[in-house]
């Protein structure tokens, strides 16, 4: 994986100077709190409810043993004990006190970590596809051109001071597990029928309180112009974006407004323009980047495992996913057991994660933006070892991408902006589907949960999603199916009227009544739904 | 850095070595119908860009920054120095400690802050940073430059 040069790390520091000095700044009354704010929220702190929270961010979801260890050792050192991985493939600390933030990115920089632009109107940490280098699907690995991209993004002049914030993804299959299309940016490396690699833009994509679906706007762009290309679509929004009214602020209004052929004009119109002015690093750089993506020495080895024990044939089945080596999967580490909090690891456990991915994973991690981890490279031979290790430390959870392995933004127990409770509306469902014994039955189905209407959790993208609103001061949950993140992207649709708690509870499993009971051969909850269309699951939940 | 303090046109930071110009600057829209005009004032809802046909009477143009969070000001200074503009850019307004970095790298060569700033902290604000990533107004060679030298 990438490693600091001593401009990246100088970088680094000098940011960690410049945030011990703010915050003093602001201690002697230099910066009012609203001119503080900005500062510390492009260094990844924010207030919540109770304390300070601190996003670090995970550069394309990838870190290695030495950096998980370290998220475990300031977990303990400076939190309680645990930290939260998000669906942007960062983790955030939710009890910090502000005057330990300084030594935090300190010693987050000794291990080439940060929390640089995690928050703020500026361009976000880039995330990528969690089987990069991994998936036996993929054109090429897409994160050299996500740390070109890094690169370019940090400290920005000219886009520090957006009209919202930003967020570019990046893969390089067809197959999407970063939902790119409902990124600020979306960009697919493609090769086009000269045989070229390039870039495919989509802007305009995002979740919030008005989901959109990105559209295409260039087929093409030639890898030697791809940090111009993304510098006119900033300068566009950054231009033209509103600033007048905070929700309608994202680069999605904009396109939309605008219409995605009108913004295309004018990117291509200043695209041109930036062409001259050569604002694109040398393509040299790109080629000192590929290498440190370069696979590892695989070796081939069995190619099947023992499956005599059930449990783990079961987690085999259900938490490894095929890998570009025969001899090799990827290896999905559950971060949501039953009843447990979705994404948040203890400090014990992310050591654990770091010894293990050492001792089996070529010393690499992944952040999937399920809030899962991933040991990308993992021998076949190991699966029963590594998984006995998991299962003893309460890891091993074998339900990928089922109903149990939710997603759910840290909701009313955690975030100002909260509506409602998320985390335990999860612990409920995953706990009702653990009891009754359908998750094995009811197959890929993925259900999220968001607290407010920001989406977060990702609700819009859920086959079943659920949003959690106030009404008249009490709870109340609107169901919704039919998203989907992946290539076959879409946007949720709402069931109707909200229901309680319980209510919402009662109704998941409704839904996924009507679908075991409709479902034709091998078709997932969203193919059914997308077969025989809401009016089946309206009439079993409102009649 | 030329400490002009609180001089009557409220310039504290300056870093050029030309005689300031007659303060007196007009709207885009006065400048465009004023063939006379040698100072300008950008808000942030202007188009820069519409000054190009004029940029070679200027001698002053005035950014307007009402709210530092209001990033517009960065995109029209970069566009008037990658058009050959070379007269004083001057950000106005809401100028604080914490933006005076990223100014300079899109091309403001003078500071006039509503509040005058700490000079000690502005010096530390500006020395910060020893390299950058990205091209941008100024003529610091990038961080990929200087690796691929």
């Amino acid at each position: 994986m990438y490693q600091y040069d001593q401009y990246d790390q100088a970088m680094v520091d000098a940011r960690v100077e410049e945030f011990r000095d703010q915050a003093q700044r602001r201690l002697d009354g230099k910066l009012t709190e609203d001119q503080f704010k900005p500062l510390r929220l492009m260094n990844g702190l924010y207030l919540q409810l109770h304390a300070y929270m601190l996003r670090v961010a995970i550069p394309y979801g990838t870190l290695n043993s030495r950096q998980m260890t370290a998220l475990g050792d300031i977990a303990d050192k400076y939190d309680r004990g645990y930290g939260h991985f998000t669906t942007r493939q960062n983790l955030q600390y939710n009890w910090i006190k502000l005057e330990d933030a300084a030594d935090i990115l300190a010693d987050l920089s000794k291990v080439e970590m940060h929390a640089i632009q995690t928050s703020g109107n500026c361009i976000r940490n880039i995330s990528s596809d969690h089987f990069a280098g991994a998936a036996h699907d993929e054109l090429i690995d897409p994160r050299p051109y996500a740390e070109l991209l890094r690169q370019w993004s940090s400290f920005h002049p000219e886009f520090t001071y957006l009209p919202r914030k930003f967020k570019i993804a990046v893969i390089a299959a067809e197959t999407d597990r970063a939902a790119m299309r409902l990124h600020d940016i979306g960009i697919q490396i493609v090769k086009n029928d000269a045989g070229e690699i390039g870039a495919s833009f989509y802007v305009g994509g995002g979740m919030g309180r008005t989901p959109m679906i990105a559209p295409q706007i260039r087929e093409f762009v030639p890898l030697d112009q791809l940090v111009t290309y993304a510098e006119a679509c900033l300068r566009v929004y950054n231009r033209y974006g509103r600033r007048d009214n905070k929700y309608k602020a994202r680069i999605k209004i904009l396109v939309h407004e605008m219409g995605a052929e009108e913004y295309t004009r004018q990117v291509e119109e200043e695209f041109a323009h930036l062409l001259e002015q050569g604002v694109e690093p040398p393509l040299a750089e790109l080629e000192r980047i590929k290498p440190f993506f370069a696979d590892p020495a695989f070796e081939d080895g069995p190619k099947s495992v023992d499956r005599s024990d059930p449990d783990f044939a079961l987690w085999v089945d259900r938490n490894t996913v095929r890998h570009k080596h025969d001899s090799y999967v990827s290896a999905v580490i559950s971060l949501k057991p039953v009843g447990g909090i979705p994404g948040d690891a203890t400090g014990d456990q992310m050591r654990l994660m770091a010894k293990l991915a050492k001792q089996y994973s070529f010393d690499e991690l992944r952040v999937m933006h399920t809030q899962n981890i991933v040991l990308p490279h993992v021998k076949i031979a190991d699966l029963h070892a590594l998984w006995t290790e998991l299962e003893a430390a309460d890891l091993g959870a074998p339900n990928l991408d089922t109903i149990e392995d939710i997603i759910a933004c840290p909701g009313l127990d955690y975030c100002a902006l909260a509506n409602a409770r998320s985390i335990p509306l999860a612990q409920r469902i995953s706990e009702n589907f653990a009891k009754n014994g359908r998750t094995e039955e009811l197959g890929q189905l993925k259900l999220k949960i968001s607290g407010c209407i920001n989406a977060c959790g990702h609700h819009h993208a859920g086959h079943i999603g659920i949003l959690g609103v106030d009404k008249k001061g009490t709870e109340n949950y609107q169901l919704s199916l039919g998203g989907s993140e992946a290539e076959d992207v879409s946007l949720a649709k709402i069931t109707g009227p909200g229901f309680d708690e319980d209510g919402v509870i009662k109704a998941v499993e409704t839904v996924t009544d009507v679908y075991l009971e409709a479902r034709e051969d091998g078709e997932r909850f969203l193919d059914t739904y997308r077969r025989i269309g809401m009016t089946p699951f309206k009439e079993a939940l409102y009649d | 850095m030329t400490d002009l303090g609180t001089s009557p046109d409220e310039v504290q930071f300056r870093f050029r070595d030309d005689e300031p110009a007659d303060h007196g600057t007009v709207t885009v829209d006065a400048c465009c119908d004023q063939t006379n005009a040698t100072a300008v004032r950008i808000e942030p809802g202007d188009d820069a860009r519409v000054l190009l046909p004029f940029l070679d009477r200027l001698a002053l143009v005035e950014v307007n920054f009402p709210s530092f969070g209001d990033g517009r000001g960065y995109s029209a200074a970069r566009i008037l120095r990658e058009a050959g503009y070379d007269g004083e850019l001057r950000a106005v307004g809401d100028v604080l400690i914490d933006q005076l970095s990223h100014m300079r790298r899109c091309g403001f060569d003078a500071f006039a802050p509503d509040k005058p700033l700490d000079e000690g902290d502005a010096r530390r604000a500006l020395e910060g940073f020893g390299n950058v990533y990205q091209s941008a107004a100024d003529a610091r060679k990038t961080i990929q430059e200087l690796r691929h030298e």
